[in-house]
């Protein structure tokens, strides 16, 4: 190294400042008031472009997006990034919890014309509102049950996991609240509050034989069953439809006897929102019949919680055969779990796994 | 006087009219090094800080619930007794993919050192660099293409054998070993490589005439001239290795449960970050450890 020059000196330090002060400064969103940003997962009604485009066209107001891979990412995501997110779409379960810590604020139904036709037993879930004050939009809903490969005989129980039939072919959800769910339903147990967990890890333990993989996104379950790598699935009711229709697989969705687990996906509205107005509209906008009924039949969609659009829907549509009205009787709604119980939970299909590996 | 000024001139090659005074010295120093020392404060330093803090609270300080100083998350392999096994599991993986690396990267780098020169070298060392080029996760996912039932491999085979049964690994600890071997060969062959040019032509061939074969200059000469760069490269792979989760994820299927695994888990679904830490605290201690009890070796080692 020669010597350094003061000219030479300064100039790599400016150059340094420089690089660094337009680093700090790129991630930096523009807030617009004609923009809102949506959490989500990728792929799922909110980021659809036509969809996008109308409602741009609309109102003038952009809509960029931000991604979870998992509903406690989704958390993390609001808890450490105050005033980044506009719009968040949350499972029931997680809507309590996140009302519980003040993430949420109240919405102004007024704002939500479409909601007067939301069917009232979902918009007065215990889940979604305090008090009697509504914290998210029901927005759909869904079921979480079996898929089996066509052709294959349709499974009448929870327990068809564990037939050594299947030995090799079954692909399960890498969910802990999910299997042990399942687990619970296999073992006649409630499935938010299962007295004997110490059953549920056995019935869980005992698919192993069958198990081939562990799914966490629906693009990997559709690659790994197109490439005939298991028969029998834990799978979610939307997702069965999209993979029927979009990706042409030979799927069936199966409701068992002991009910499917279900699920409400809301649209909430952080505390430290900056557009709210922007986020209400783009609400109205998710359960709007006309956007609904195209979501729903060019792409799949799960059930809409808006009455009348999912009446919109022609007779012989898919989604609206799989979300027969009937499995609503049988189907237990996943609900808020105190953070104890979360952690057994988790503890349980962390134990599982361990025990798949072995 | 005079003498000096011109030499001085000569030194710094000045034909610029502009006056150039020399700044201090400790104001060049501390100005190039502040970027790395406050870089590596900033991001190696204080998260690590921070996750140890993690490690010894009750709850993830963020929500509601109450934070209380604990040392339970450090019980967790003995209240949940599986861990052991995942752990075993991980620092098996550890080592075969590192014993993989070393072989390969090592034979590797000494085909690169002996058998190329110059502009062949070049290209060569460019090739094996390559991949990095490309984004992990793509690399890993076309292995799943390649390994997959009726897969690149199957198909192959069939064309040979139609009759043949499947010869897939995926989802088996092996395809798993395979992806990290894949991922992590370049550096050993780069940390070899360099221990392996600075070895004089002129011992080996007065090894070759004093009629030493291949294998005892292999033995005598090389590896032991090479093992700094074996074990440097092997502690730069063995110690990411055990804690990936990536590569099992995607290759193991259902075994694909490591540590790794584990601790992202608790990071990203369970959203208990004070254990995810203490058992990030707890591998990175057993880590240490290993790496204690083969510190005579590892210094004997990288002194030759």
């Amino acid at each position: 190294m020669a010597e350094f020059s003061r000219r030479n000196t300064l100039k790599l330090m400016t150059a340094t400042l420089a690089a660094g002060a337009s680093f700090s400064l790129l991630p930096r969103r523009a807030f617009a008031s004609g923009q809102i940003t949506v959490l989500n997962w990728q792929g799922y009604g909110t980021d659809e472009a036509w969809s996008l485009k109308q409602f741009t066209e609309k109102t003038g107001i952009t809509v960029v997006h931000d991604y979870y891979s998992s509903e406690s990412e989704m958390l993390t995501k609001m808890r450490t990034n105050p005033g980044a997110y506009d719009l968040v779409v949350l499972n029931a379960a997680r809507c309590a919890q996140a009302v519980a810590e003040d993430l949420l604020q109240p919405i102004d139904f007024s704002k939500v014309p479409n909601a007067a036709t939301v069917d009232e037993a979902l918009r007065s879930n215990p889940n979604f509102s305090k008090d009697g004050v509504g914290f998210a939009v029901p927005w759909v809903w869904g079921m979480t049950a079996l898929a089996i490969r066509e052709g294959k005989p349709k499974p009448e129980s929870y327990n068809a996991l564990a037939d050594a039939t299947y030995k090799g072919r079954v692909a399960m959800d890498d969910d802990a609240i999910i299997n042990v769910g399942i687990g619970a339903l296999m073992t006649g147990q409630n499935m938010n509050d299962p007295q004997d967990l110490a059953a549920v890890t056995e019935a869980l333990k005992s698919i192993k034989p069958n198990v081939k993989l562990l799914w966490s996104t629906e693009d990997q379950w559709n690659k790994s069953f197109a490439a005939d790598e298991f028969d029998l699935s834990i799978f979610w009711s939307g997702g069965s439809v999209r993979s029927k229709r979009n990706s042409k697989l030979p799927v069936e969705f199966v409701v068992p006897k002991e009910g499917a687990v279900g699920w409400v996906d809301g649209l909430g509205i952080p505390a430290t929102a900056p557009n709210p107005e922007g986020a209400l509209a783009f609400a109205n906008w998710m359960i709007d019949p006309a956007f609904y009924v195209e979501w729903a039949t060019k792409v799949g969609a799960p059930a809409s919680s808006n009455s009348s659009a999912l009446n919109s829907l022609p007779a012989d549509d898919l989604s609206r055969q799989v979300h027969n009205p009937d499995y609503l009787k049988t189907m237990s709604i996943m609900s808020a779990l105190p953070d104890d119980r979360r952690e057994a939970f988790n503890n349980v299909w962390q134990e599982v796994k361990a025990f798949y590996a072995e | 006087m005079q003498n000096d000024q011109l030499a001085l001139a000569q030194t710094r090659g000045s034909v610029d009219p502009r006056v150039k005074r020399p700044l201090p010295a400790w104001v060049s120093t501390t100005a190039l090094l502040l970027p790395t020392y406050g870089w590596l404060t900033l991001a190696v330093f204080l998260p690590l800080l921070t996750m140890l803090a993690f490690s010894f609270m009750s709850a993830t300080p963020m929500g509601k619930t109450p934070v209380e100083f604990t040392l339970k998350q450090y019980r967790a392999f003995i209240d949940q007794p599986y861990l052991l096994r995942i752990g075993f599991n991980s620092l098996m993986m550890g080592f075969w993919t590192t014993l993989f690396c070393a072989i390969l990267g090592f034979l590797a780098a000494v085909a690169l050192v002996r058998a190329t020169v110059g502009k062949t070298r070049e290209a060569l060392l460019v090739l094996i660099l390559l991949p990095f080029w490309t984004n992990g996760l793509v690399r890993v996912f076309s292995w799943t293409m390649v390994l997959r039932e009726n897969g690149f491999l199957d198909n192959l085979l069939h064309m040979v054998a139609p009759d043949a049964g499947s010869i897939s690994i995926l989802y088996t600890r092996y395809a798993v070993v395979l992806g990290l071997v894949h991922g992590y060969l370049p550096y050993m062959i780069l940390t070899c490589y360099i221990a392996l040019v600075t070895i004089d032509d002129a011992i080996i061939e007065a090894a070759a005439s004093l009629g030493a074969r291949w294998w005892t200059i292999l033995y005598k000469i090389l590896i032991p001239m090479a093992a700094p760069g074996l074990i440097s490269g092997a502690v730069l792979i063995f110690i990411p290795v055990i804690g990936s989760f990536m590569e099992p994820r995607i290759l193991g299927g259902r075994v694909g449960v490591t540590m790794g695994t584990v601790i992202e888990d608790q990071f990203t679904q369970a959203f208990n970050w004070p254990l995810g830490a203490s058992l990030s605290f707890t591998l990175l201690a057993v880590v240490l450890a290993i790496f204690a009890t083969f510190s005579g070796i590892l210094r004997r080692g990288t002194a030759g």
